[in-house]
Formats: C-alpha cells, sequence, structure tokens
C-alpha cells in the first residue's frame, strides 16, 4: 500500500511511502547540500522510533525543518496503519 | 515665442538598413535598459542581428537581464559575448553564466555606478539601443504614453546622452511637441522603427501587492515600530521602499502611522508602485522620483500628477551628481537572500551560487540613506539568512544599519547613536550573531557548499572598489 502526507509548498515535504523488503529512503531536496545528511537522519531515528524496517519511503523536500518531516512521515505511516494514535 | 530651428531626426525602417549606415563589427559595445522587463522585444530584435552577422567580441552593456532575454544566451553560447556589464539579472542566461561564466567577465554594477560610468566615460558604449514608447520626428521621447508604455525611462538617459550612437527604437512615432521630454531629441542619431517594442502582459508583469503571509506582516509591523521609535517617521521625512511584499507593508504601516499623527512626507523615490501614487493623491507626500515604475497604476500616474517625477539613473543615485536625489533620503527598507555577521547583504546570489539578482539601487539607497533596514524572514525553506559571510557582497556592511526579522531586530554595532537610542526599547533587539543562533536551533548548522575555484565575476560599488569576486558554481 502507498500513502502519502505533506506538499510541495515551500518550507514543506512530500513524504511518500511503499511496501519493501528492505529499508530504502530516497531523497530530493533544494537544500541536500546543505542539509541532505540531516534530512536522511531524521527519517532513520522516527523509523526506528516506530520499530518499522522493511519500507521504501521518498522524500520531496521543499526545506522543510526536522519536525516538519518528521511529522509529515509519522502522517504518511498512520494512513497505512504502520502506527497508531 | 520664438523656437529654434529643430533637427528631424532620420527614420529608418529595418535594422539591416541601419547596419547599412553603420558598421556593425566595428560597433561591438551596444546597450539596453530594462523598462519592459519581461516584455522587451528591443532586445531579441536587435541581438538576432548580431547572431546572424555573427559578430564577435560583443561587450553588453543591459541595465538588467530578464529571462525573455533569450538571444543573450544563444550569443553567449556562441562564444560571440566578451563581457557584461549589469546591475541585475535572472532566469536562463544568469543560470548559464552561474554555470559556465564568460568568455570576458561578469561585472555586476549599482544603478547610480552604471550611470557614473557612462557619464565618466568608463563603460564606453557604441552604441544604445533606446526602447521608446513614445517618440517624435525631433526625437523627443517619454515613457509613460503609447501603446507599449512602461513609465520612467531613468535607466536608458545616460546612454541617451553619452553613447557613440544613440537609437530610439519605437512603434510609436508621433508629429507632436513633448513637453518635458526624458530623452532629449538633440542627442539622437536615429529613430528605428518596429512594430512593437514589447508586450504589455510583460512589461507590467511585477504583481505588486502587499504580504498578507503572517511572517511578512510580523516583520512590516516590527519594522515601522522601529522606525517609529527612532523618531524616523517625522514631518518632511523622506522614503523608499521596494515593491517586494514586506517593503509594501512596511510602507502601508508607515502610512498608518502618518495619517494618526497627522505626518506628510516630502518625497518618496526609485520604484513606484501605485501605493505610492495613492500616497502622493491623498497628499501624505509632496513628490515621486520615479525611476522605474513598477505597475500601470505608476504609469498612468506619470501622465496625471505633477509631483510625481521621472528621474534618470543619474539623478536617482549617482554619487557624482550634485542633483542626486538620494542624498537627502533618510529612510529605505530593502531586502536580502544572505546577510552576515559584519551586516553585509547578498541580492546578487542564491546560496547554491547561482546569480538570482543583483544590486539594482540597493548598494546606492543602502549608501546614501539616514537610516537602512533589511527586512528578511529569518529562515527561507531552512536555509537561514543570516551567515557568517555571504556568498556574495553586493552592499558592504557599513551601509547596512538594522535588520529586520520576525523573531528579532539586530542593530549594526557601528550605529552606536542608533543602539543609544533604543536603550529602553521594549522591540525585541539582540546582536545580529544571537539571531543568528535562534535560527540554528530550527534549521541546525547547513553544510558550507560555496566553491571558490575559478572568478567568473566581480560586484563593483558605485564607488567603482570592487568589493566582491563572483565565482563558478
Amino acid at each position: 500500500m502507498k500513502t502519502s502526507a505533506g506538499s510541495l509548498e515551500s518550507s514543506d515535504c512530500l513524504i511518500t511511502i511503499s511496501d519493501s523488503d528492505k529499508l530504502e529512503i530516497i531523497i530530493e531536496s533544494v537544500v541536500f547540500a546543505q542539509f541532505g545528511d540531516q534530512i536522511k537522519e531524521v527519517i532513520t531515528n522516527t523509523l526506528k522510533e516506530h520499530k518499522i524496517t522493511n519500507i521504501l519511503v521518498k522524500c520531496a523536500d521543499k526545506g522543510a525543518l526536522d519536525y516538519t518531516i518528521k511529522s509529515r512521515l509519522e502522517t504518511a505511516l498512520k494512513r497505512r496503519g504502520d502506527i497508531n494514535e | 515665442m520664438e523656437h529654434e530651428k529643430r533637427q528631424i531626426v532620420k527614420v529608418i525602417n529595418d535594422i539591416d538598413e541601419l547596419f547599412t549606415l553603420v558598421d556593425i563589427s566595428l560597433n561591438r559595445n551596444i546597450s539596453f535598459h530594462h523598462h519592459l522587463r519581461n516584455g522587451d522585444y528591443v532586445i531579441n530584435y536587435v541581438l538576432n542581428k548580431y547572431l546572424k552577422e555573427k559578430v564577435q567580441g560583443i561587450n553588453l552593456f543591459p541595465s538588467a537581464i530578464f529571462p525573455s532575454y533569450t538571444s543573450i544566451l544563444e550569443l553567449i553560447k556562441n562564444k560571440q559575448i566578451n563581457n557584461i556589464t549589469t546591475n541585475y539579472l535572472n532566469g536562463p542566461v544568469a543560470e548559464y553564466i552561474s554555470n559556465n561564466g564568460l568568455e570576458g567577465k561578469l561585472t555586476m554594477q549599482t544603478h547610480g555606478g552604471r550611470a557614473r560610468s557612462i557619464i565618466e566615460g568608463k563603460n564606453k558604449i557604441d552604441i544604445a539601443f533606446i526602447a521608446a514608447p513614445y517618440v517624435n520626428s525631433y526625437g523627443d521621447s517619454v515613457g509613460y504614453l503609447g501603446k507599449n508604455k512602461c513609465g520612467s525611462l531613468g535607466y536608458s538617459i545616460p546612454d541617451s546622452v553619452h553613447a557613440k550612437i544613440k537609437v530610439l527604437v519605437t512603434d510609436n512615432l508621433v508629429d507632436l511637441d513633448i513637453e518635458s521630454p526624458e530623452i532629449d531629441g538633440s542627442n539622437i542619431d536615429y529613430i528605428l522603427l518596429v512594430d512593437e517594442i514589447g508586450d504589455r502582459q510583460g512589461i507590467v508583469s511585477g504583481t505588486t501587492e502587499v504580504t498578507k503571509n503572517p511572517i511578512g506582516v510580523k516583520i512590516a509591523k516590527n519594522t515601522s515600530l522601529l522606525l517609529h521609535e527612532l523618531g524616523a517617521i517625522k514631518h518632511g521625512f523622506s522614503f523608499q521602499s521596494g515593491a517586494g511584499g514586506v517593503s509594501l507593508r512596511v510602507t502601508k504601516d508607515v502610512r498608518d502611522i502618518m495619517i494618526k499623527e497627522n505626518i506628510k512626507a516630502s518625497f518618496f523615490s526609485g520604484g513606484i508602485t501605485k501605493y505610492h501614487v495613492d500616497m502622493l493623491e491623498e497628499g501624505l507626500v509632496e513628490k515621486l522620483y520615479d525611476v522605474q515604475c513598477f505597475d500601470l497604476e505608476a504609469i498612468e500616474s506619470l501622465s496625471r500628477n505633477k509631483m510625481h517625477i521621472p528621474i534618470s539613473a543619474s539623478r536617482y543615485a549617482n554619487p557624482t551628481d550634485e542633483s542626486q536625489i538620494i542624498k537627502d533620503l533618510d529612510i529605505v527598507i530593502l531586502g536580502a537572500t544572505e546577510i552576515d555577521y559584519n551586516f553585509n547583504v547578498n541580492v546578487t546570489t542564491d546560496s547554491h551560487q547561482t546569480l538570482i539578482g543583483g544590486s539594482g539601487g540597493h548598494s546606492d539607497t543602502a549608501s546614501e540613506s539616514k537610516i537602512c533596514v533589511i527586512v528578511s524572514p529569518l529562515i527561507k525553506g531552512r536555509i537561514p539568512v543570516i551567515k557568517e559571510r555571504v556568498t556574495t557582497i553586493t552592499t558592504l556592511g557599513k551601509n547596512i544599519d538594522c535588520l529586520v526579522t520576525e523573531r528579532g531586530i539586530a542593530i549594526n554595532p557601528l550605529r552606536k547613536d542608533l543602539i543609544k537610542k533604543l536603550k529602553n526599547s521594549k522591540l525585541k533587539i539582540v546582536t545580529i550573531e544571537e539571531l543568528s543562533r535562534i535560527a540554528y536551533k530550527f534549521t541546525n548548522i547547513p553544510q558550507d557548499i560555496v566553491k571558490h575555484d575559478k572568478i567568473i565575476g566581480e560586484v563593483e560599488d558605485r564607488t567603482f572598489e570592487i568589493i566582491d569576486n563572483i565565482y563558478q558554481k
């Protein structure tokens, strides 16, 4: 199942997640050069927090702050039922 | 009344005819103005001829470069252009130069610096091609009449006097006298007739609207409160703000204070919008000195309001012009892509080293005004506006007085007088380093990605001092 959360507005990001047999994170960001590692870390840590291992996360980022990325990812996970309220 | 006998200017019907009279290969330093903005047809019309004739070693002096000026890109790719000297550039030409540089170099001047360079012979122009919306047989011209009117022709005035050959390009030749023309026909060599000098839609492209974004509203409110506390909004004060949403919101907030306290301003200068015109017509300000109209209401106002005065770029901002308007400027509100701990401001490149603009009148007005305020969100798309060192210096920090953000205000430590006046202020006034730390709490520290391998150009201040290099991306 594929779900998403967020938008492509400036300072937001669009997170799309789908099934995978391994952990895959794909990041496209307008600030990749400055913050690429940071964005990957937020996504990795959020998944760890919810004990999710096998998943494909696509993050199309327009300069979102960490808490925005985290909440967009969690909302997408909730929409799939991977985590509960 | 006795009239001096005036010379009729030779009319030419197409560009090929012009170059039967003038040797194209000997006239490779050419200038244009950007008053028709993204709707300009004249630049591509003329440069297509230079493309076709494969003229090499062209030096270009446009006052600005917009995305539609695609012939410039072709000339660069064909290696026909040597140097470009301009005040502002964005779009495909800017991107290409950021990535590849030029055969020669890019020189970024200010509006006042360009005027000065042309007048003093530092920028040597062979032919000035001047798009002119309303022209008579004597070569007199104004920009605020005609089917493709653009308002003030300010940036083209030095070219119209000092270029070796001056060509008015028009789609509107009339047989009438023009009262107080902006361009004096006695300087003009040829009138080149074309079907259209531009596309109306593109000429008035900039939508100049007051911001409704809550961050912008807060920055504007902080700015007007700051100006008020400094006692700068007082009878007879002068003011300039750009056409950006936040700047216009500051203008609106300043207007509210003026009405409440019954204060009248002496003049507004620079780029003029409908908001400035409204304040003139409401009697809140005595005069508008207009070097560039940003919207149709401003253009219309020029033919309606005697106190709305078109001025040349030299009178606007040339430091060696005795009648320079901005030497009497009290307050200017300006933007920033980046600002650093020394208050240097960048509006030339973004944080990825792509050329996205240029000084225009930024450095001119910052240098001359009594109070120069930079308005900016503290964070734009995760990039903090404050850096240790800006990617490119457009305006030197010694000329910048205040930075107003939504989360606090920083005053340049050089302005001890302002700091003293604000000692008991209720506004949140902190150091620029502290503001930077606040930003990092949200964003974290960005990795430094600026490359310094190859110089492709330089930033030349109005003093002619080279204040920074521009590096290839």
